[in-house]
């Protein structure tokens, strides 16, 4: 192991253990989650805290080893499960749901990208047995927001490896055990010319350069840091960037993502129905409420889309040539942009339904947080940047 | 075919390199090839041998190299033997 650079000021070193592995189902471990990551939710909104709570339960059964297979002490869940506990856990609380989405959206990449080399076997056993929570530092200051493109380097030096990158935003950093960083493969190397490196809590340090106070998601702790590190050279995923991003990293982001959307906008739809449930009885109406039946209509709708693409995706992962096609680019870039689009629309119709008991903030039935937190859908990935590189490939690609 | 290759992907590939330093094998997106210049070498292809590229060849590993390029084009059937 090569000395660390500097200890982590926050956070604490002590291991997460999941508990009775073997006997509960998987819906009774996302309930548990859900259920305490509802009861934080207000809290860890307001004061724009990190969901502590949410992610130690998550640890303690086992969500955050989900993606890795069983026989390296993993749950070994499908991404049809782990997207539904995305949207269980968003009814509850966006934030929460969207820590636990990115931290799938890493392991996905690691478990299927790092190859079985004795250390990534021992790496991924580790972040089964002790629940590390994994952040992502792709973002970087100068690339404008692009995936595909990085300035800082990684340089090799023997067996140990060293990276600085300026990073805008790394959700969750300081809470985070690990963090995956992109970079640009050697010195010498073009922009695109990318790798991923998994580097440990002890193996990097962070300076905070900004601190994240924004409308919704609050609970990301999406802050800016100058990340420092020191790894050992097998840290380095052995796959090239841009095959990891085309085939999962991009693909499970938008999935993951239109599932925790989809879990706001179900949430949403449930306060408004409470809403006019109660007013049709306070009222002695019978009639029914046509706009909660339209809003329900729009929720189906964005379910059954959400649902399909994540079938679409299950069917397509092993095959690269599927996943690598530039209308699958563009399928998965337009989910991103209609899920994006419907949950704030869903929210908003709520709103309506609701009407000033939805807009004010201290009723059972407030859609403040879910307002708020559904308008990050739009900006988190610009819809405008997305919509751009479809135009792009559509002067290519004739699929309808 | 190999040189009416280079010469499209001189114009269009916005390599970080020029294409005379490449060989036919080296990796296109290591030399700067990006999704965007991909589509443009793409359309540049289609213009420059009359071909429609279907579908199914529409990956990144198409454009991956020179070589890989040509294989792509000996796959497509020329407009005159379409039906």
């Amino acid at each position: 192991m090569p000395p660390s650079v500097a200890e982590r000021a926050v956070g604490n070193e002590h291991p997460r253990v999941p508990v009775g592995l073997d006997v509960r189902s998987w819906e009774e471990r996302v309930a548990a989650v859900a259920a305490c990551a509802g009861q934080h939710a207000t809290q860890v909104d307001a004061a724009a805290r990190f969901p502590a709570e949410a992610v130690e339960a998550m640890g303690a059964e086992g969500l955050l080893g989900a993606w890795i297979e069983p026989t390296l002490g993993g749950l070994g869940a499908s991404i049809e499960q782990i997207a539904w506990a995305c949207g269980e856990i968003g009814q509850r609380c966006a934030s929460s749901a969207m820590v636990f989405a990115m931290h799938q959206i890493q392991v996905a990449s690691l478990v299927r990208h790092a190859g079985d080399s004795d250390w990534w076997t021992a790496r991924l056993r580790e972040i089964a047995s002790t629940q590390r929570l994994i952040a992502s530092a792709t973002s970087e200051v100068g690339v404008g927001g692009d995936l595909r493109s990085s300035k800082c380097a990684i340089q090799i030096d023997g067996r140990v490896g060293t990276l600085t990158k300026q990073a805008p935003v790394i959700s969750y950093g300081l809470e985070a055990d690990d963090i995956l960083a992109t970079a640009r493969r050697a010195g010498d190397a073009t922009p695109g010319d990318q790798q991923l490196v998994l580097l440990r809590r002890t193996e990097y340090s962070l300076e905070q350069t900004s601190r994240w106070e924004a409308l919704g998601m609050r609970g990301t702790c999406s802050h800016g840091f100058t990340l420092t590190a020191r790894f050992p050279a097998e840290a380095v995923v052995p796959d090239a960037f841009a095959r990891i991003a085309t085939d999962t990293m991009v693909p499970v982001s938008h999935l993951l993502w239109a599932s925790v959307w989809l879990g706001v906008a179900t949430d949403a739809v449930r306060r408004a129905r409470t809403f006019a449930r109660e007013d049709a009885r306070r009222s002695g109406r019978t009639g029914g409420n046509a706009r909660l039946a339209h809003l329900v209509a729009r929720l189906h709708a964005f379910r059954g889309v959400v649902h399909e693409e994540v079938r679409e995706y299950a069917a397509r992962m092993d095959d690269p040539d599927a996943l690598g096609t530039m209308a699958y680019a563009i399928r998965v870039n337009n989910l991103k942009v209609n899920a994006s689009e419907a949950v704030v629309a869903i929210v908003q119709e709520a709103m309506l339904v609701a009407g000033i008991a939805g807009y004010r903030t201290d009723t059972s039935v407030t859609l403040g947080r879910s307002l708020r937190d559904a308008l990050g859908a739009l900006v988190m990935i610009n819809n405008d940047r997305i919509v751009a590189a479809n135009a792009s490939l559509l002067l290519a690609s004739r699929e309808d | 075919m190999r040189d009416r290759i280079r010469s499209v992907l001189r114009q269009h590939a916005q390599l970080a390199q020029t294409i005379e330093e490449l060989s036919d094998e080296a990796d296109l997106y290591r030399a700067g090839l990006t999704s965007h210049a991909t589509v443009n070498v793409m359309l540049a292809l289609e213009d420059e041998f009359e071909i429609e590229f279907p579908e199914s060849l529409l990956l990144r590993r198409t454009f991956g190299s020179v070589r890989a390029i040509e294989e792509a084009l000996s796959s497509v059937p020329s407009p005159s033997s379409r039906s």
